[in-house]
């Protein structure tokens, strides 16, 4: 951990620049941040925990855990003395220093990404400006997508030093689905490049801002490309063949216990927060005051910074619920669905998408639009003739499956000559 | 490709995965909001059990505090699991008494016939079920133990009331 905190530290004295502040009170306001972000990212954790049981609990008509203090509030306490006192089994023949490595090379990206992601508004503070994140990259939500694709080395780790046939089937699983979804996602981030001009998470709220529209209004076929690649980088359901529990018992983690197996915990739920908040910085606008230009100044009063780190707050809270939400409906795809989702259907619509929003800018600059609430409307129209197509059209559930090609018209014939003990529904045109 | 399967063309609402996302996403949160629970809380709530629920067995005693039982033998005679163990004794008028009587719950398969066979109306099953012990000697009930019972016992079967209402 203090290995952690000194390359954060680092990471943070070469990417921010002072500004206006003295070296200590700059200090004071990283360290206090640091502490704040990390005591949030644990308890957020923990709690994310309790409110998956919770409300899959209630989506069944259970009550979920109510032992541990009111209404089961304090249960993620109870699980984390459980997990610090259980044993640590180390199974014969594993790869001791992979096993051992595996859990941490999972948890420093989950906790590495939560350094840029911002918060809530500047505070212009009597000592200097104070960003609500630990560090303004220049290099922006890059550096997310780089460092949270670090996490599937951990889990690629784990299922192979276990030395268990499930284990590596689950590791296995895992890198391809990471490193198939990772180009749909980076594919999806294109067009919000585009529009902000930059890369920075900042710099991507402020357009927002200055647009008075969400992304998810202006760039809603990205919207869905990324939370879909986000369900798929997270190993959530309805991707979560890593894990398996009917196929592969638990996949990566079947062979770990105790806090080591926490961490691999810790780190997937990490990452539904990550993730979460990316989406709300992304399309929903981030910590931007909605109806007031007030916020979008260089630092704001105390309060208003409160309002904001309130308002994001709530947005990731909303997309932590709708993954947990997800994941009690829907049912997991079977390994080639998952393939021939991300390359076949989310890949070539990400690089449609491209050039389509690409061309519409052109033509836009060309036109001499200026940038504001009649751009934002041009691209709005756009998405919603897009989307009717999509979902009124290309919409049919056999993109998901590739296990099945179109019969030749002789094959058809043969088919339909082989008597069956089921009346079969054949269209007279299917397959010509 | 590979596999050839064929393919029946159906209209965009039987084939859709958007929208059958979305009504079961609606199905989930109707369930979510509604707040009926199916969940007993167990050791505060407990379910009414029926009045022929076999459960431990319990030995009935005479008004004097005795055994009702005259070690007959027709129970571990006819019991399928063999998981009663009895040796008879003999008193000064020649009344037979059990002098060991015990009772593996363990082995029991709470099949009643023990109960059903029994002339005097000794041995019972009952309507009880939390009979949990740490270690499996525990789970062996002798003669003390069976007659300090205090649960109802179960109801035989009625052909008059074959529902037992």
């Amino acid at each position: 951990m203090s290995i952690l905190t000194l390359s954060t530290f680092a990471l943070l004295q070469a990417a921010t620049p002072q500004g206006d502040m003295h070296f200590w009170p700059w200090l004071a306001a990283s360290g206090a941040k640091l502490i704040l972000f990390f005591t949030i990212y644990m308890v957020g954790v923990a709690y994310t925990t309790l409110a998956e049981r919770k409300i899959s609990a209630w989506i069944q008509h259970r009550h979920g855990p109510n032992r541990v203090g009111p209404n089961g509030f304090f249960q993620p306490l109870a699980d984390g003395v459980k997990n610090f006192m259980k044993e640590e089994t180390l199974p014969p023949y594993v790869n001791k220093a992979m096993f051992i490595l595996a859990p941490m090379m999972a948890f420093i990206p989950a906790l590495t990404v939560w350094c840029v992601i911002p918060w809530g508004a500047s505070w212009a503070s009597p000592w200097g400006r104070v960003d609500m994140m630990l560090a303004d990259l220049p290099i922006g939500f890059l550096f997310i997508i780089a460092i949270s694709s670090l996490g599937v080395y951990g889990i690629v780790l784990a299922g192979w030093a276990s030395n268990n046939k499930y284990a590596l089937l689950g590791g296995l699983r895992s890198s391809a689905q990471m490193v198939s979804y990772e180009i749909s996602m980076g594919m999806s981030l294109i067009p919000v490049l585009l529009f902000a001009g930059n890369v920075t998470l900042s710099s991507v709220v402020n357009q927002q801002a200055s647009v008075h529209l969400w992304n998810v209004l202006t760039l809603s076929v990205a919207f869905l490309i990324y939370l879909i690649s986000a369900f798929a980088e997270t190993n959530r359901l309805p991707f979560d063949l890593p894990e398996a529990e009917s196929e592969l018992i638990t996949g990566y983690h079947t062979e770990y216990s105790a806090m080591k197996f926490s961490l691999f915990f810790i780190a997937e739920y990490a990452n539904m927060i990550t993730q979460s908040a990316m989406i709300a910085t992304l399309f929903f606008g981030g910590w931007d005051i909605p109806f007031t230009q007030a916020d979008n100044v260089g630092g704001v009063s105390f309060p208003m910074v409160l309002l904001s780190m309130g308002i994001m707050a709530a947005k990731t809270v909303f997309f932590v619920f709708f993954y947990i939400w997800v994941r009690w409906t829907l049912p997991r795809f079977r390994y080639d669905q998952l393939m021939s989702l991300g390359w076949k259907l989310l890949l070539p619509l990400a690089l449609t998408y491209i050039v389509i929003i690409a061309s519409v800018m052109l033509a836009l600059d060309a036109a001499g639009v200026e940038r504001g609430l009649v751009y934002g409307l041009v691209f709005l129209g756009v998405n919603v003739v897009i989307l009717g197509l999509l979902f009124l059209v290309l919409d049919r559930g056999r993109l998901l499956s590739p296990a099945y090609g179109r019969a030749s018209t002789e094959e058809l014939r043969r088919m339909r000559g082989i008597v069956t003990s089921r009346p079969r529904r054949l269209s007279p045109t299917a397959g010509d | 490709m590979a596999i050839n399967v064929k393919v029946v063309d159906r209209p965009i609402e039987e084939t859709s995965y958007v929208r059958a996302t979305l009504s079961g996403m609606a199905n989930t949160l109707k369930h979510l909001v509604d707040p009926h629970r199916v969940t007993t809380q167990y050791p505060e709530e407990r379910e009414t059990i029926s009045r022929r629920w076999r459960g431990t067995h319990r030995m009935l005693t005479t008004e004097d505090g005795k055994a009702k039982c005259v070690a007959c033998g027709l129970c571990p005679t006819v019991c399928p699991a063999n998981c009663i163990k009895l040796v008879p004794g003999e008193d000064e008028q020649g009344n037979r008494y059990p002098l060991v009587f015990d009772i593996d719950e363990f082995r029991c398969i709470f099949c009643g016939y023990c109960q059903e066979v029994c002339p005097e109306e000794a041995i019972h099953l009952g309507r009880h079920y939390e009979n949990a012990e740490f270690n499996r000697e525990g789970f062996v009930y002798d003669l003390e133990r069976l007659m300090a019972q205090t649960h109802p016992v179960t109801e035989l079967w009625d052909p008059a009331d074959p529902k037992g209402e």
